[in-house]
């Protein structure tokens, strides 16, 4: 069973359309249930909106242990702010993250940015953009290199270990995308939006043997 | 670097997608979740579902609709039509859309983009703005353009460059910009009106109205600014593909996702 953590930051439903699109056998289920989440074979961490609301209501809803212990014992997958709550400490309402990874995360400058060729960059990050692999990692299988993926995000993480950097997207800066460790996988884009290369993401995922 | 987006529009009215020739003799141009499919296969980067249905009594239609495609196409997804009230723009998330398009009622309560941006998140917000040329500039003064409501019937008389800048500070995340007086011609994009609200605003700015050729898309993001461009007709009946138009802005040296 795969279970879709729901803490009631927004509608998981394409996160969950998109994992029993591309495993039809799996049980899929969007969960607020600390047990439900305990005894999933795979856990999804999903957020939108803002970190301290997410990381408010994922306390408030009794889930905090049962995500972390997640990510201790299972394949784990974070998605957007599932991501970035992932990491010590956010810029974003100046709060302390999950500390499952070390590092922080930041705004994109503020102000007139400009990239290499002169475009004024825009926040947030909104769109497509291309991600380079850093390894060979099994939840890149079949994905080609430099794909694109979509994002849509104001902050981004800053991981402080460079080893766990999995994945990394250019935006004025470049910043890393995906990271990975052991049974965790988390990435900023959106793959349950990001066409057939989130959709082949998530199936290494619902398959994936760490 | 970011790509820049072709978006496909399909109007749909009563659960079928329709093509209006000049708001009159629709046609019907097929099922909503086919089209939707079509264009995800052509590498589509979004699709938006305007609403256009003028019975209230077939608006959950749409609900059925967006429920549809958003189990089987996988990327972002916008919404607009008829949308009045935060508890539209919720109905309209929850049914598996990414943003939702407000665009008379923003006119008639500007509250409303607020209150949802504060709610959702400015990122699910678009601002749809339907502008008219009022008046053409000249040596001395530039071109002015107005808000127009009710599908470009009723003439509201706010500056439609003001009114992109008012809605970005309201909470927009962006602006789906549509030439009134382009709409259905097939003469290609307001240039000229496309970029004097690019360069005002800081938040994306999706041109329409007038495409009549792959080229046309180009211009819109070359000439205008744009950040995305809408079309509707160029594909809905097989002229082009989104393939096509793709492959023609990479060759005039635009960034797209092929």
């Amino acid at each position: 069973m795969i279970a879709v953590v729901d803490y009631g930051m927004g509608n998981l439903r394409s996160v969950s359309k998109a994992l029993e699109y591309v495993a039809p056998d799996a049980d899929v289920q969007v969960t607020s249930d600390p047990a439900v989440v305990q005894q999933a074979d795979r856990v999804v961490f999903p957020g939108q909106g803002a970190m301290p609301d997410c990381m408010r209501e994922l306390s408030e809803r009794g889930l905090r242990d049962a995500v972390i212990n997640a990510s201790r014992t299972k394949p784990f997958l974070g998605i957007c702010i599932g991501l970035q709550m992932l990491f010590d400490h956010s810029d974003e309402g100046d709060i302390p993250g999950l500390g499952i990874f070390p590092g922080n995360v930041r705004r994109f400058p503020r102000g007139d940015v400009r990239d290499a060729n002169g475009a004024r960059l825009k926040v947030p990050h909104m769109g497509w953009n291309r991600v380079m692999q850093v390894d060979r990692h099994p939840l890149w299988e079949n994905i080609p290199e430099d794909d694109w993926f979509y994002f849509v995000h104001s902050y981004y993480a800053v991981a402080a270990d460079k080893e766990s950097v999995a994945g990394r997207c250019d935006y004025g800066l470049r910043f890393a995308c995906a990271v990975a460790r052991d049974n965790i996988f988390a990435v900023q884009f959106h793959p349950e939006k990001s066409h057939l290369a989130g959709l082949q993401l998530l199936r290494n995922f619902s398959v994936w043997k760490p | 670097m970011l790509a820049k987006r072709i978006i496909p529009c399909l109007d749909v009215t009563s659960g079928r997608v329709v093509k209006g020739v000049n708001f009159v003799s629709l046609r019907d141009a097929g099922d909503p979740v086919e089209i939707a499919k079509r264009y995800d296969d052509q590498r589509a980067d979004e699709l938006t579902f305007l609403d256009i249905t003028a019975s209230s009594d077939d608006r959950d239609l749409i609900l059925h609709v967006i429920e549809e495609v958003a189990s089987q196409v996988f990327i972002p997804l916008t919404v607009g039509g008829g949308v009045r009230k935060v508890e539209d723009v919720r109905r309209l998330l929850n049914a598996g859309a990414d943003k939702v398009s407000i665009n008379t009622a923003a006119v008639q309560n500007p509250q409303l983009v607020a209150d949802a941006s504060a709610r959702y998140g400015a990122q699910c917000i678009v601002v749809a703005i339907d502008a008219k040329m009022v008046h053409p500039g000249d040596l001395t003064t530039a071109p002015r353009w107005e808000v127009f409501t009710h599908g470009g019937r009723n003439r509201t008389g706010i500056d439609a460059v003001e009114w992109a800048r008012r809605m970005e500070s309201l909470g927009a995340g962006e602006i789906l910009l549509t030439s009134m007086d382009r709409d259905g011609t097939r003469e290609g994009f307001d240039l000229r009106l496309t970029r004097a609200v690019v360069d005002a605003i800081d938040v994306p700015v999706i041109a329409s109205g007038g495409v009549g050729t792959l080229e046309h898309l180009a211009q819109g993001v070359v000439e205008g600014g744009a950040d995305a461009v809408l079309a509707a007709s160029i594909f809905h009946f097989g002229e082009h593909t989104v393939k096509e138009a793709k492959e023609l802005m990479a060759a005039r040296g635009i960034e797209v996702r092929l």
